[in-house]
């Protein structure tokens, strides 16, 4: 584990074969190892360091700067709630409290079994939907205790597997370009004006409005 | 109460389940704008959408095709950077917009970089969005194999790679700088403006746009309908119509599309169709217009249009379209705390005023929701508040490299400006206690007495 298999490191070619330059796609690349292992380990930050060719130290730099990577492993379940503005008037901190309540963790806490992970959030853009959480990036929206309750109990028999990945998985669903219909990166350097610009006629002077 | 009979420009497709299908889209008119456009000539495009009007809806309210003039002529590759990163606290409307029509957005993309000549496209999608996500690579890879997206689309010259890129947590890549340099790959913080004006010199120092999905989702309405036919709809500096998130304490809390100039903020709050009013029938203390960052309004705001000018001169801005209201059992040290805190948090750490400012300002403020508070507490948060915006005024003057530390003013001189008593209150008292009333908990001050009439409205 932790530097990235052989099939990641296909899908981290095809990834960065999109971006003008390779250093773009490391935060895609962070996501690649964070589903691969529910986690960013130093190794599979050195491997993409090779991949994208920069050092070590500046994959270390972006990875840390984004609350999303986690540097240590975390709870099956992420459990996000958020105690912004807008839940926090509908009673977001006390969702909380009852999450930590139920899971036996503070937030930030991971619990003994390593199912779940609560952690204090800030919006999640589901304001009108207060209080709200999410679960591995997946929302619950007009949270009560009850329903929170259904739904650890829920998440520990199964239930959810479907819908909820385990953390580390994002979308289900990549982004695939059939080669045939790939326009390419455009490089920042020796760019022309684009054809369907130089094709057509100026613009007659006249034609202002 | 005025719910005029505006076209629903954006959600119009939001009754459909199925609605993020490129079958569903098809059959609802998808695609033609981007026909009519090609039809077009580029500069011909542009022109449409500077007759409309379009400001943007990210929160700064620029107009669109005025930006998109600004790109250097002859500097080749162009970009477009769609900012997806909603994140600014009440808003919520990009999510929805991804999810529910992602074909509308993608469509928007492609006429945008058809008119300003952009050879890629990148769409930076927040990184907590899994749905949208989802939603969108389903999308393009359907657009991709239709023909809509990539080399020569719909037989045309024009070509155009739209890559799907995520980012993984921090509000502050919302500003536009500080996406251009996440996108590169790196830590997100701000660029100094001037010179890294994106459309200047953006992402690997090109002529970029960046763009609000929102703004974007536009597009292929007005490249169908024309300009003028979205310019008649709406008021003289706000034409068309916008997504508001009302949240909070109103009965109906919901994402609303309205027509700009002819509703106001008591529609949105109290008509049956959008907000319904308070709950429970308390009275309203205050509400937010347009997300964390905006000073707050009050009940004499009420009557004010959905209108970026007139907001602008009374003192706030529509921002991102965030309305939170917040009713009469408020506890306004804690609320303004809470999104002191969200300011401190999400601080880059670039700059000394806000990096220092707001975790300070958020200390001082734990201390007097804690009772702890101090008698010179106040006058030091407007002190510290002086420094990193001075004169604390409106629009926010900047000693930072981007608007973010400025934002934690607002807060701050809204709640001590109207409501100085609750504060005065709670200094030297204890710690609230929290109580439930019909289900839902507040957290109510027991020491602080009834709001007096205030001595300054406004900030
Ligand atoms: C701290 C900060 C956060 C921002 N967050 C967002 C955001 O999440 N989404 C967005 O579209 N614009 C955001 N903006 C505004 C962008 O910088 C930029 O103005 C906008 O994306 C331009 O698009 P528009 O002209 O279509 O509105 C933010 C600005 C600041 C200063
Ligand atoms: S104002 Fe704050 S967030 Fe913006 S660049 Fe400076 S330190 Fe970073
Ligand atoms: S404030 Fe909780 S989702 Fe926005």
């Amino acid at each position: 584990m932790a530097r990235l298999s052989p099939d990641n490191v296909t899908l981290a070619r095809e990834i960065i074969a999109r971006y003008p330059r390779p250093k773009s796609a490391l935060i895609p690349l962070l996501h690649l190892a964070q589903e691969q292992d529910g986690w960013v380990a130093t190794d599979a930050m050195e491997h993409i360091a090779q991949l994208v060719g920069v050092s070590p130290a500046e994959v270390i730099g972006t990875c840390s700067f984004y609350e999303m990577f986690k540097r240590e492993p975390v709870g099956t379940y992420l459990v996000n709630v958020c105690t912004n503005i807008s839940c926090l008037l509908l009673g977001g901190e006390e969702l909380l409290e009852h999450v930590e309540h139920t899971l036996g963790v503070r937030a930030g806490g991971t619990t003994p079994d390593g199912s779940f992970t609560v952690e204090d959030v800030e919006c999640i853009a589901a304001c009108t939907e207060a209080p709200c959480l999410q679960v591995n990036y997946r929302y619950r929206h007009r949270v009560t205790p009850e329903g929170f309750d259904q739904l650890v109990e829920d998440l520990r028999a199964g239930r959810l597997a479907e819908e909820i990945p385990p953390h580390g998985t994002l979308a289900r669903i990549r982004q695939r370009v059939p080669a045939e219909r790939v326009a390419g990166p455009a490089s920042p350097v020796g760019g022309g004006e684009p054809a369907w610009l130089a094709s057509r006629p100026a613009p007659p002077p006249e034609k202002v409005k | 109460m005025t719910v005029t009979d505006a076209p629903k420009i954006i959600t119009g497709r939001f009754g459909h389940d199925d609605a993020h299908t490129l079958e569903r889209y098809l059959a609802t008119g998808g695609y033609d704008g981007l026909r009519a456009a090609l039809d077009r000539r580029p500069d011909e495009v542009v022109q449409e959408v500077k007759t409309a009007s379009l400001l943007g809806r990210g929160g700064a309210g620029f107009p669109a095709g005025v930006k998109w003039g600004f790109c250097p002529p002859g500097v080749w590759p162009r970009y477009l950077v769609v900012n997806g990163d909603e994140s600014e606290p009440g808003t919520y409307k990009d999510r929805l917009l991804m999810e529910r029509d992602p074909h509308q957005l993608i469509e928007g993309i492609l006429i945008a970089c058809y008119a300003v000549g952009c050879a890629q496209a990148f769409l930076y999608v927040r990184g907590e969005m899994a749905l949208a996500q989802e939603r969108l690579a389903a999308a393009l890879n359907e657009a991709y194999e239709a023909g809509y997206v990539g080399r020569g689309i719909l037989g045309t010259d024009f070509s155009l790679d739209i890559v799907l890129h995520w980012g993984a947590g921090a509000y502050i890549v919302g500003e536009e700088t500080a996406l251009i340099e996440s996108l590169e790959g790196n830590r997100g913080m701000p660029r100094l403006k001037p010179p890294f004006f994106p459309a200047a010199k953006g992402l690997y120092l090109q002529p970029t746009i960046v763009n609000n999905v929102e703004t974007l989702s536009n597009l292929p309405w007005i490249a169908s309908n024309g300009g003028t036919a979205f310019a008649e709809l709406g008021a003289e500096t706000s034409r068309g119509t916008r997504m508001f998130a009302v949240s909070g304490h109103v009965r109906n809390p919901g994402v609303f599309e309205v027509e700009f100039g002819v509703t106001t903020f008591r529609d949105l709050l109290y008509a049956p169709v959008y907000g319904g009013g308070i709950r429970g029938g308390a009275a309203l203390k205050a509400f937010i217009p347009g997300g964390a960052s905006a000073p707050w309004f009050y009940e004499e705001h009420l009557d004010l249009p959905l209108e970026a000018g007139v907001v602008g001169k009374a003192g706030s801005m529509l921002g991102s379209g965030a309305v939170v209201v917040m009713d009469e059992t408020t506890d306004v040290v804690k609320a303004c705390l809470r999104l002191v805190r969200f300011f401190a948090r999400e601080s880059c750490g670039k700059c000394t005023p806000c990096r220092e400012g707001t975790s300070w300002l958020e200390k001082i403020l734990q201390r007097i929701h804690e009772g702890q508070g101090r008698a010179s507490d106040l006058d030091l948060l407007l002190d510290i508040s002086d420094n990193i915006s001075p004169t604390i005024d409106w629009p926010p003057k900047q000693t930072t490299i981007c608007p973010l530390g400025p934002s934690a003013v607002s807060p701050i001189a809204s709640a001590i400006t109207r409501f100085r008593h609750e504060f005065e209150a709670r200094i030297g008292a204890p710690a609230p206690v929290t109580v439930a009333i019909a289900g839902n908990a507040y957290t109510a001050a027991p020491a602080t007495p009834a709001p007096a009439e205030p001595e300054v409205a406004g900030v």
